[in-house]
Parts: structure tokens; sequence; C-alpha cells
């Protein structure tokens, strides 16, 4: 498990545990990784990290269309692996979750404790830091950082 | 059909001390059909009975006894009954300590005939 931010690594590794998903991806709405768990290589976490922002920013944009209240959970369920996305809004503006799970754990469970995960994020979320704006000047630098902490490299 | 399930729930509310009933989908843990009294989380409750009938299903599979039909946990504050019903569902009944094991195992065994 790698975080950006300290705090998360606690709520997220008890996620991990009771939930038993394979892969867990936390992100700001814009696809800014803040942790993951599970995934192999910089470019999985990235793309995964992408394509969740744009499915959850374009089902917004269809909710909107109809007039119905935002979507806060997405599921894609599969035979043997289901991903789960889920909305939720931290003192750091809206973040993103995205669980692959097995047939080891189901939907239900991974509600279950993403709820838990959540709360418990809410609570830790340190509130004396304003959230940052990233400034394309910074970006690269922001990602470099982020990606040796997410890796390590 | 959620008030075909519904009505399957009925006759578990009226035992004595009943605190709710549920059906719930097996692999998913997802609440198909709920009477539950206010300060009861479904989705928990569903989530976790899934869980453990899939677990303790594997188990009596794998000591050669069969699939199990029915399951009872019983704490201090009540049980929770769990019956493994047709169409990889599960009925889950929440009761107080006042309810009769008996009655309750009964109804459950009949309701997941019914459904059959």
């Amino acid at each position: 498990m790698r975080t950006v931010e300290p705090w998360v690594a606690e709520p997220l590794n008890a996620f991990v545990t009771e939930s038993s998903a394979r892969l867990t991806l936390l992100m700001t709405s814009s696809g800014q990784v803040v942790a993951q768990h599970g995934f192999a290589g910089a470019l999985d976490v990235m793309s995964a990290a992408a394509l969740g922002a744009g499915i959850m920013a374009s089902s917004q944009e269809l909710a909107a269309l109809m007039r119905w209240p935002p979507f806060r959970i997405m599921v894609h369920q599969g035979r043997a692996q289901g991903h789960f996305l889920c909305r939720f809004q931290t003192p750091r503006g809206w973040w993103i979750g995205l669980v692959v799970y097995g047939t080891d754990t189901s939907l239900g469970l991974v509600e279950l404790f993403f709820d838990q995960l959540v709360e418990q994020l809410l609570a830790a979320t340190p509130h004396e830091e304003k959230p940052r704006e990233v400034l394309t000047a910074d970006f690269e630098a922001e990602l470099n950082a982020s990606l040796r902490a997410l890796f390590g490299r | 059909m959620s008030r075909t399930y519904l009505t399957l729930l009925d006759p578990l509310t009226r035992l004595v001390g009943a605190r709710g009933a549920m059906i719930v989908s097996a692999e998913d843990g997802l609440v198909v059909a709920e009477f539950l009294m206010e300060n009861v989380k479904g989705s928990a409750l569903a989530a976790l009975a899934a869980s453990l009938a899939n677990r303790v299903a594997r188990v009596v599979e794998t000591s050669g006894r069969g699939a199990p039909r029915f399951m009872q946990l019983q704490a201090k504050g009540g049980s929770v009954f769990v019956a493994l019903a047709p169409a990889d569902l599960i009925l889950v009944l929440l009761t107080g300590p006042e309810t009769a094991a008996g009655a309750a195992r009964l109804e459950m065994l009949q309701a997941v005939e019914r459904m059959g």
C-alpha cells in the first residue's frame, strides 16, 4: 500500500483487510491519486485513476442531463470481478474510491466497509491545511512527488 | 417481484420478538426485500449475513455434509437466523431473546419452501 497523504494509510489498510478488495485506489475528482493498494505499476495506477475519474464525471453529466441527483456509487459487475466506484466529500474536496473485488468478497461487504472507510477518513483528515491548487508550472513536480510516494521510485 | 418477497417475510415479522426479516442476494450481499425495525441497518446485516452464509456453506460442504440449510447465531441480546433459499438467496431473521428458536426455524424453513 502506498499513500500520498500519510493519514490515509490506516483507514485504507483497515478497509483492504476487512473487504478483501483486490485493488483500491483513492483519488481526487480530477483523477489525482491519493493512495493505492494492489497496483503493480505507475502506468496502471494513473490509467485507472484517469478512467475512474472520467467515468464518474461522465456519469454526473448524464445524471444532470436527466435532472437526477448525482450518482454516489457505480458498480460494474463481471463474472469473476467487480468494479465499485464511489464519490464522497471530504474537507479536501470531492474524492473518488475505485475498488476492484473478486469472488472472495461481495459487493455488499465492499460497500459496507467503504462507508466505514469514508467515515474514518473524514475523522482523520487534518483540517488545518487548505486544499492546494495544482498549478500548471508545478504539475510535473507534483506528479513526480506523488509517484515517488505511491511507488517508492 | 419485490412485493412477493415482502409477502414471504410477513409471517416471520409476526413472530414474538422479531426485529426484522430480510431476503438477501447470497452472492452480492445486497438486500432484495426487507421488513426491519428502524434502528437496524439492513445493508450491513445483509452483507455480513451473506458473507457468513457463504463461508459456513463452504465449511459444511468441505466436510462432506452437503449444503447447509439453516444457521442460528445466538447472543445475549437475541439471535440471527439464516436460511439458504433457492435462486442464490438467503433468508435472514433478526430476533430478540424472547423469540422461540423452534418457531423461528419452522417459519423460516416454510418460507424457504414457498420461495421454491
